[in-house]
């Protein structure tokens, strides 16, 4: 096994920046918002460098696909500990109607490209909440997927993963190669301490284009119009399980 | 403008007789109308404040308005996000107020980002920051007034004595521990009796018996960081012999190690601010201190103290502002949410007038912060310490003031603990005291000028081949301040004019008892105050305008709003250093304080007695 992972990271805006619509609807407000690395890339990563640090992987490689400013959240990643990057440049035109099965093809053509061992994803991205992309990538290759990982055990020729799932916690043992997408309490990622990020400087990152890997970015999807979420409005108090009733019915709700 | 009028009329008739004077010396005649002023070239003009003492502005210093490169500006932001990130998560700042401790994993998160080693060289593992980059970042290290004190006390003034005096040899043994944190440093001059006068220390360094040696015997107070400090900087007077063979008493700059032995920390000051900073009394019992261990030359200490303590004063203008700009996101948040009389706050205009004071301020304080960072960036050994007190002085009042304001929109629920307002303003009150206080800084600020200006009139008239020349009335002829800010530029340029001939009645008016004239250079240093933010602004500004910055149509109103007060302001406080001035009370104030600092009290007779 060549002993290395691929982690996928995505830049996103900011957890903590209040979203606004832009006037036209047709999306959010980017411009000259705070952006950072999506929380579950982070904890991605953050496994990704564990695993080497503890000696069980050899190379640790940082993937963004996207415009420019992406190469930011790739040093990112180089400052907490990746190897190497690659970023898979696409224009901002395409960038606006990239969706997870276009980056699950890339991710795919790359994993083989790179013989990679594993590919460990953030279960969803905070601005999409597609919670597709580590599905994906795992049907294309064809490789079994550890989803929702909230512990992550790698051992020779497989990988342990715990899943956080609705009824609670589910262990299930697959084989690698393998996708693995991390849940939040997987580990607490680090914080990129700026002697690392200074050191970052001098990995590189390979630029990549889409054709090179012989994927069509063409999207099947169209985004119509993005509105904020309804205003909440007021509760109101009732004295009894009839008014209740009423008051549903008048609703339409029953 | 008839204030302007009799303002050219007193100086230019005092200016007149003064080149009157020199020209008769001289015996040569030459024509003078009023505009003319004479200077003498120098070789480094890196002075920028310096040269307004003349009314003269250096347009190349200042103009275009400092830049970093693309490379540096992303490296920048790359620091930025992972320091902002660790004090939005991993600091609590009211639980640092409160236990008037700051917690040990804070501290160790803190050395592992590396912040406290900012602009130690990269090869002594440090990151070798550059004086932009470091105000930058302590834009966020100033969310947590007593994090960036204990970080400044460490950093700023601690270790830098190695930095700028230093030998190889001290630099490789001290620095690589001093940045990563294992140890931590302290800047130790002030004591019981010398505060502000920092040349009347009485701590001791004698020789030893063997002379490998010196025992130091003393004690400092209020040092920051004093309770655990590994190593420090301690300030003493040495015996030194000078040239003609008189011993005299010089201050000297020792590397001290706690592990020397005999210095003992006293406890932990209860202060009103910055709790979370440990200050205290530190005392030093025959210390020995190896020969090798001085910093500089014996008897160069004073020198080596002031130039650490103008090398970081710059970084209270980026603070100030990083915390204005939270205050301000804040305090808007709340005004806008807010209703009474059925109105929101926001919409009252004393509310509004706030948030004008506020922004201003702010922008005011990072416009020359930065300026002021870049011009000590440049290559050469700029001589930056004029501007730096400069923006000291600003800052620490600018943001006392707005602090107070913020406080004030938040009314009642600003003056409880359950916002941070009131720390922040307890936070904020010793800028004022710290890193010189803003009372001995405006008397550098205004006697240096005075000093350097002194100097190039008299040199003037010592001068046998006397270089008159135009004063370059339209500086801002060619468009490096661009249209909209043209009348605040104009503005800018009247004041210096007048400021330059304020300065040599001045001068002419008093000598050498200047120094004794406080209140005159109070306000002198007031004037150039006001002068050094009127060009941070303007050159700010423009650069926003011809780079096409985002919103550059606001900082182009920030620059005129604050230009047209401060004009105005300087124009008053110029009237008032006429001779029998009006408009000046100091002769009144004078005996105000006399009557009662004779009898130590208020000295009125109650309003209600009788006398029959």
């Amino acid at each position: 096994m060549s002993g290395r992972v691929l982690v996928g990271v995505k830049r996103v805006i900011d957890y903590a920046v209040k979203i606004r619509v832009k006037p036209d609807h047709s999306g959010v407000v980017t411009e000259g918002v705070k952006h950072s690395m999506n929380p579950f890339c982070e904890i991605a990563v953050e496994e990704a460098v564990k695993m080497k640090e503890k000696k069980l992987i050899k190379e640790v490689v940082a993937v963004s696909c996207g415009p420019q400013q992406v190469q930011e959240t790739i040093r990112t990643a180089l400052a907490m500990g990746a190897d190497r990057g690659i970023h898979v440049e696409v224009s901002a035109k395409e960038y606006e109607s990239l969706g997870p099965l276009q980056v699950s093809k890339i991710l795919a053509a790359l994993a083989k490209k790179e013989e990679a061992q594993l590919i460990i994803l953030g279960k969803q991205a905070i601005d999409g909440d597609c919670n597709q992309t580590g599905q994906m990538t795992a049907a294309l290759l064809d490789w079994p997927q550890g989803t929702f990982a909230s512990e992550v055990t790698l051992e020779a020729g497989h990988v342990k993963v715990v899943r956080e799932i609705d009824g609670g916690l589910e262990t299930i043992k697959i084989n690698t190669p393998a996708v693995l997408t991390a849940d939040l309490r997987l580990n607490t990622p680090r914080y990129a301490t700026l002697p690392n990020i200074m050191k970052a400087k001098k990995k590189k990152i390979a630029n990549v284009k889409p054709a090179d890997l012989g994927v069509e970015l063409a999207s099947k999807l169209q985004v119509l119009r993005v509105d904020e979420p309804p205003q909440r409005e007021a509760g109101v108090k009732v004295e009894s399980v009839d008014d209740l009733v009423g008051k549903l019915k008048e609703a339409g709700r029953i | 403008m008839s204030l302007n009028r009799i303002i050219n009329s007193k100086s230019f008739d005092i200016g007149k007789s003064l080149l009157a004077f020199n020209l008769r010396y001289n015996g040569k005649f030459v024509p003078h109308p009023p505009q003319y002023r004479c200077f003498r070239t120098q070789a480094r003009s890196l002075a920028y404040a310096k040269d307004l003492f003349l009314g003269q502005i250096n347009k190349a210093e200042v103009f275009p308005y400092p830049e970093i490169g693309n490379e540096e500006l992303e490296e920048l932001n790359q620091f930025v996000a992972p320091v902002e990130k660790f004090f939005n998560e991993n600091v609590d700042s009211k639980k640092i107020d409160e236990d008037a401790k700051i917690p040990s994993e804070t501290l160790d998160g803190l050395k592992e980002l590396g912040l406290f080693g900012m602009q130690v060289p990269e090869e002594y593992g440090g990151l070798g920051l550059s004086n932009t980059m470091y105000a930058r970042l302590g834009e966020i290290t100033a969310l947590d007034g007593s994090i960036a004190v204990t970080l400044a006390a460490h950093q700023a003034i601690g270790l830098k004595g190695i930095l700028i005096a230093g030998t190889d040899a001290q630099k490789e043994k001290y620095l690589p521990k001093l940045a990563s944190g294992e140890h931590v440093a302290a800047f130790c001059l002030t004591e019981p009796g010398s505060g502000s006068d920092a040349a009347s220390v009485t701590t001791r360094a004698t020789l030893s018996e063997d002379g490998t040696h010196y025992l130091l015997n003393g004690s400092k107070m209020w040092i920051s960081n004093g309770g655990f400090a590994d190593i420090m900087t301690v300030f003493a007077k040495t015996e030194v012999v000078d040239q003609e063979g008189v011993k005299k008493d010089k201050m000297t700059a020792f590397l001290v190690e706690r592990a020397f032995g005999g210095i003992t920390s006293g406890l932990a000051e209860d202060k009103m601010g910055i709790r979370g900073s440990n200050t205290c009394e530190v005392v030093y019992d025959n210390v020995p201190v190896p020969l090798e261990n001085v910093i500089g030359e014996v008897g160069g200490g004073f020198k080596v103290a002031m130039n650490i303590l103008n090398s970081g004063r710059f970084s209270m203008g980026s603070s100030g502002a990083g915390m204005m700009k939270k205050l301000i996101e804040m305090t808007a948040e709340y005004a806008t949410t807010r209703k009474q009389f059925n109105k929101k706050l926001s919409e009252f205009g004393m509310i509004q007038e706030k948030f004008a004071l506020m922004a201003t301020n702010a922008f005011v304080m990072e416009s020359m912060a930065y300026l002021t960072a870049g011009m000590m960036d440049r290559p050469g050994v700029p001589d930056c310490s004029l501007e730096a007190a400069i923006v000291k002085v600003f800052s620490s009042e600018g943001s006392w003031i707005c602090v107070s304001e913020a406080l004030q929109v938040l009314g009642g629920l600003g003056f409880t603990k359950n916002y941070a307002y009131e720390r922040y303003l307890r936070d904020c009150r010793i800028l004022l005291i710290f890193e010189g206080t803003n009372e001995i800084l405006r008397m550098y600020i205004a006697l240096t000028g005075m000093q350097y200006a002194g100097k190039i009139l008299t040199g003037k008239i010592n001068f046998t081949t006397a270089c008159l020349s135009v004063a370059d009335h339209n500086v801002f002829k060619t468009p490096t301040v661009l249209s909209s800010s043209q009348d605040s530029a104009l503005k800018l340029e009247q004041n210096v004019y007048l400021f330059g001939s304020a300065v040599e009645s001045v001068l002419y008016r008093y000598g050498k008892s200047i120094v004794d004239e406080q209140l005159v250079l109070k306000r002198v240093a007031d004037v150039i105050i006001n002068l050094f933010a009127m060009t941070a602004v303007l050159s700010r500004a423009s650069r926003s305008i011809s780079i096409g910055l985002r919103n550059h149509d606001h900082e182009v109103l920030l620059a005129n709003t604050f230009c047209a007060e401060a004009f105005f302001k300087n124009n008053y406080m110029m009237t008032q250093l006429q001779k029998h001035a009006p408009e000046n009370n100091d002769a009144s104030i004078k005996k105000i304080a006399e009557q009662i600092l004779e009898k130590r009290a208020y000295v009125c007779a109650h309003p209600l007695d009788r006398t029959f």
